[in-house]
């Protein structure tokens, strides 16, 4: 699922203000969220206790669990499939992060400027991000066609030749991550305006009386103060782009061949083809611990924004 | 001169931006609205003439898309009004009550893959017979809305002055009536973007249907890539219920653009 971790909203943690009111209150403000808790116990932390529980056993489903131990973990770092897709997921993620950080900086610059038709064209732009990755993929699916796709014919107008998209073991990661930067730059655009909403006018009116250029003001002033929201950006673009499945899964299911099973496909198929129940627990086990590394990265780095903000 | 020549490079990259999203949905309504000769062409036709229904009244005719509709409208519905009669109280409750251990707790929920909750929920539901129920999807989507919901509550609350509820309590309200009649309506704006965000993130969700739909309780995206396997190149209905599949969340982007934007940025940005 791609989209739903997606949200600086979530870089919110509650603010540490002392108590102000006699503590015969806390309880009460804790029953609010009880209901909460339960559920939040039911359908989030017993999957993830269990998942533990499930990595330690050799378990297909209809037959019943079996201790092993690591043995599965053991198993995993000697599977060269898994070893490939964490490569295709590196490969992938690196990317998918760094294009859409570059082009979204950009996209927030220019939509910063005042102009006609900004809100709309705005609304436009963000269209992609909360468009159904499915039916997006689908669309995308049709256009990567090697014969009668739209983007080959477009191609051949400029004079260049039919592309294999991903049809080719060596094209398909590439024409994934084209899709990625479409569908996601929008989001890095989000959050970087919402650091340049927020910057003050000062230094640049006295950028502007010492002669500094556009590309010095950029630079030496802009750059500096949205920094910190481009941290923010980065870290949930390389958590989201580690959990990219469905428009992978749409267009590709991991082919041709291989060529572009991410970590999180072979999970997928592990689980629900093969059913391996614990060999795909262990996996389950390792993407958390890289998810919550971030996470707390994501913790530390918005920290770190509102020091310099 | 100079001037002109930076307005149109702006014109131009502005247009730049803007047309890839541009051109990817107008290709799709092209699709949707072009007879299956015409979809198959090469070059392709790019203007469909004439334009034709028929790819739509397919969609409705010959696959149960009423139904899917229906699940989705079931599962999103639930989950959504299930996360905020939950949610929305957990946000006041951890935004006055300082749980930050809840807090981190449900942040890393947000992180974590969906996929990972499949495993045991998938068992989980097979062992007590409801793979394949809709009671089961609104189950695992509140996976999804609970988070979404629970964290831009949090937000909005915290910047709902304390004095108000403060001035209630000393005139006799107890906790819950001065949530329920002081801070509830003043966090109204909040309610609407997590609601919407939820919905748009719930409606857009695939892979807990794929596994856990059955054939009569799959919601849409599902349903729709179902009906890619079974055909082979029938672009003019697939791309008609691709749109329809879509067009409710474009929908509410465009008409609540301004909550959604704010949801997604001030919400957490802003007030750090």
């Amino acid at each position: 699922m791609t989209n739903t971790t997606a949200l600086p909203a979530e870089l919110a943690p509650p603010q540490a203000r002392p108590f102000k009111h006699s503590a015969d209150f806390t309880p009460r403000y804790w029953l609010f969220s009880l209901p909460a808790v339960l559920v939040v116990l039911g359908v989030i932390v017993f999957p993830w206790i269990f998942t533990l529980y499930m990595s330690a056993h050799d378990w297909k489903i209809g037959g019943g669990p079996e201790f092993v131990g690591v043995q599965n973990f053991a198993e995993l770092f000697r599977d060269a499939r898994f070893i490939e897709s964490m490569g295709h997921t590196a490969y992938f993620t690196i990317l998918a992060v760094v294009l859409p950080i570059l082009f979204g900086t950009a996209a927030a610059l220019v939509f910063h400027r005042e102009f006609p038709f900004r809100g709309l064209l705005r609304t436009v732009f963000v269209m992609p991000m909360m468009a159904t990755p499915v039916a997006v993929a689908l669309v995308w699916t049709m256009m990567f066609h090697p014969q009668l796709g739209v983007l080959n014919y477009l191609l051949s107008l400029v004079g260049i030749g039919p592309q294999p998209w991903v049809y080719d073991p060596n094209t398909v990661i590439p024409t994934l991550i084209l899709v990625e930067v479409w569908h996601w730059t929008p989001l890095v655009m989000l959050i970087v305006l919402g650091g340049l909403a927020g910057l003050p006018r000062e230094p640049y009116e006295s950028a502007l009386i010492d002669g500094a250029n556009a590309w010095h003001m950029f630079r030496h002033i802009t750059l500096p103060l949205v920094w910190p929201f481009i941290m923010v950006a980065i870290v949930i673009r390389t958590i989201d782009a580690l959990k990219a499945f469905d428009t992978i899964f749409v267009i590709t299911q991991g082919g041709p061949g291989t060529a572009s099973e991410t970590l999180n496909i072979f999970l997928y198929l592990q689980a629900f083809q093969f059913y391996k129940i614990g060999y795909a627990s262990a996996v389950v086990v390792i993407f958390f611990v890289i998810v919550v590394m971030l996470s707390l990265l994501l913790l530390y780095a918005r920290q770190k924004s509102k020091w310099n903000a | 001169m100079k001037r002109l020549a930076s307005k149109i490079g702006f014109a131009l990259s502005v247009f730049v931006l803007v047309s890839p999203a541009v051109l990817v949905f107008l290709w799709m309504l092209s699709l949707s609205f072009k007879n299956e000769l015409d979809n198959t062409a090469f070059p392709p036709v790019f203007i469909p003439n004439p334009p034709t229904l028929k790819n739509y009244l397919d969609v409705f005719e010959k696959n149960d898309f009423a139904l899917y509709l229906w699940n989705s409208i079931l599962v999103t519905g639930g989950a959504v009004l299930i996360g905020l009669g939950i949610g929305v109280p957990a946000g006041y409750g951890i935004a006055r009550g300082k749980s930050a251990k809840f807090a981190i707790l449900i942040l890393i929920a947000r992180m974590t893959p969906a996929l990972s909750y499949l495993i045991p929920l998938f068992l989980l539901f097979q062992m007590t017979g409801l793979v394949g129920t809709i009671p089961a999807l609104v189950i695992t989507h509140l996976v999804i809305t609970i988070p979404i919901i629970v964290w831009i509550m949090i937000g909005y609350f915290e910047n709902v002055p304390m004095e108000l509820e403060d001035a209630a309590r000393i005139d006799g309200a107890t906790s819950w009536q001065a949530f329920r009649h002081v801070a509830l309506p003043l966090a109204r704006p909040g309610i609407v973007v997590g609601g919407i965000l939820a919905f748009i993130f719930s409606w857009n969700n695939f892979i807990f249907s794929v596994v856990l739909g059955g054939k009569n309780s799959r919601t849409l995206p599902s349903a729709v890539y179902n009906s890619l396997t079974f055909e082979q190149i029938s672009w003019g209905p697939l791309a008609a219920a691709a749109l329809l599949v879509t067009l409710p969340v474009l929908l509410l982007t465009v008409l609540a653009q301004r909550q959604i934007v704010a949801g997604l940025s001030a919400g957490g940005l802003k007030d750090g």
